[in-house]
């Protein structure tokens, strides 16, 4: 465990006795250490900036590429994919600024013991692990996202409503939930597999089909990344609702109902992997 | 030969207990090629027959093909292994031994290959077969010995690539940047994210002059029979000039790095 974690959160102890204003406050300590450990690492931080703008761009291209050829995917038209597949990234990468980190780091954690120390501090145990770290450069890529929304939302003249930005904006955070659980119960699993190469390009493989319209898919795959791993609402629901084109109100009561059943699940299994951990070390 | 054979064999035994991790692995890694085969699906379904020279079938039988090369050549963990060594210290036991580091990679890599393409099976046989109806044969007896043969330089090249990269760790802490870079450039100019003969032309030929689409769009097109003999030999020859060059330049990366290298302790 890094001193800069081990101090905010002894700090924080001291002043437990505000309990409502606890968290919080140890929040904003680990954010403090955050970004002093960042600043320590400007060309870490550029680098992996260029390198999530390059992969961005990427994604683009396979979109302008693809629409030379056809006027539209299922129902959706370019610009409708373009604001996809920036809300796409817009929400993968707040995910990414707050919580992704952490995760990867889990296996690691569990791995090389340092669990054990994390388990000891009277503060809940997944908070801390999920939380200690904030990648700054994800609110870098996320503008980047926000900034090719509002590009295609202006190609397309389409002014939503705040009614429909207020629904993007909760709907987005439900996103997060699902990003965050799905990654956590596969991060989880390192409990039993102790190694968890590959964890970070398995999670980065499957949410790619959260830039996909769910209407290029039909049958059984549709119903998987629908009602079993739920990738094809992520970033498909909030963006129609900017767009005004959602079905129905099931389409959005869907999306927060498999963000909280996501969530539910993540937690008993992490609880499930709490009881069988015999820490790593002698 | 016979040291080659044993460290080929050491790797099997080393790999094999990561199994599991390749199984998840190969599982996760099929599934942006089902989103391509969905998007496809959908832009056929809108009622064009031929898409850029391409029919449905030959469009998802492209992207079955890469699949496949992608399972059978692809390093996975190869540059991560290599950075860990340099950073480690653990090459210097190369320097004093008469086994040579490439070459014992190499045999490492071929043994992951194997364990990764017998556990990529389950997985991958389930893709073809949900979508076998659109698999296509290879185009003849030529196009399949071509087939052949690119697929081994392929393996090779992209081991190269690979290797050339991870050795940056003699001067860099992190080559994930660089890793992740790399692989960037290979999902775009190999073909792995939509045939390159989608571009505009003049993006496809200059694309060509590079090591990448040699890795994966130029195996598969010589699958297809899309390719006349004279074009496709000439491709296979750009593979083994690839090959070449970044051997060359591998060579001249260690010795460089050696310069650089230091290690402490015993």
């Amino acid at each position: 465990m890094d001193a800069g974690t081990t101090a905010a959160i002894s700090t924080r102890l001291r002043h437990r006795n505000e309990s409502l204003r606890f968290y919080p406050s140890l929040y904003c300590s680990l954010w403090r250490n955050s970004v002093t450990r960042e600043l320590g690492f400007k060309a870490n931080f550029l680098f992996w900036l260029l390198v999530e703008m390059v992969w961005f761009g990427l994604q683009l291209a396979f979109i302008g590429v693809i629409y030379q050829y056809t006027e539209s995917i299922g129902d959706w038209t370019k610009w409708e994919v373009v604001m996809l597949v920036g809300a796409s990234h817009f929400i993968q990468q707040l995910f990414q600024a707050f919580l992704l980190v952490n995760c990867a780091q889990l296996s690691e954690l569990v791995h090389t013991g340092k669990m054990d120390f994390y388990l000891l501090f009277p503060v809940n145990t997944r908070f801390l692990v999920s939380v200690r770290h904030i990648d700054l450069g994800g609110f870098v890529s996320a503008a980047s996202g926000l900034a090719v929304m509002i590009y295609a939302a202006r190609q397309m003249h389409l002014t939503p409503s705040l009614l429909q930005i207020g629904a993007f904006a909760v709907l987005s955070v439900a996103a997060i939930i699902i990003h965050y659980s799905i990654m956590f119960l596969m991060a989880t699993c390192s409990f039993w597999t102790v190694r968890a190469q590959g964890l970070v390009m398995a999670y980065y493989n499957l949410f790619s089909l959260t830039r996909v319209p769910g209407a290029a898919f039909s049958g059984a795959a549709r119903a998987i990344f629908t009602l079993f791993i739920p990738v094809l609402l992520v970033a498909n629901v909030p963006v129609k609702a900017l767009l005004g084109t959602v079905g129905s109100i099931s389409e959005i009561a869907r999306l927060l109902t498999m963000s909280l059943a996501c969530f539910l699940v993540s937690s008993f299994v992490w609880r499930a992997a709490l009881r069988r951990y015999s820490s790593a070390s002698s | 030969m016979s040291t080659d054979w044993l460290v080929f064999r050491l790797g099997l035994q080393n790999t094999a207990t990561y199994r599991t991790n390749f199984f998840f692995r190969a599982l996760f890694g099929l599934i942006p090629m089902i989103a391509a085969i969905a998007i496809w699906q959908a832009i056929f379904r809108s009622g064009k027959e031929i898409i850029a020279g391409y029919t449905l079938a030959q469009m998802l039988s492209y992207y079955l093909i890469a699949t496949v090369i992608e399972m059978t050549t692809t390093p996975t963990e190869d540059e991560w292994q290599v950075a860990t060594d340099i950073k480690d210290g653990t090459i210097s036991q190369f320097l004093i031994r008469p086994i040579d580091y490439l070459r014992y990679r190499f045999c490492l890599f071929s043994a992951n290959r194997v364990i990764y393409t017998v556990v990529a099976l389950a997985p991958i046989s389930l893709i073809i077969g949900w979508k076998a109806d659109y698999l296509l044969p290879p185009a003849n007896g030529s196009a399949l010995i071509g087939f052949a043969c690119s697929l081994a330089l392929s393996a090779v090249l992209q081991f190269l690539l690979v290797y050339l990269t991870a050795l940056l760790a003699f001067w860099v802490l992190e080559i994930s940047t660089f890793s992740f870079m790399l692989l960037a450039a290979q999902r775009l100019a190999s073909g792995e994210m939509f045939p390159l003969d989608l571009l505009p032309r003049w993006l496809h030929q200059l694309l060509m002059l590079t090591p990448f689409p040699y890795c994966m769009f130029f195996p598969v097109t010589v699958y297809m029979g899309r390719l006349d003999t004279n074009t496709m030999l000439q491709g296979l020859g750009m593979q083994a000039i690839w090959i070449g060059i970044l051997f060359a330049a591998t060579r001249l990366v260690w010795e460089r790095g050696l310069r650089t290298f230091t290690v402490v302790g015993g």
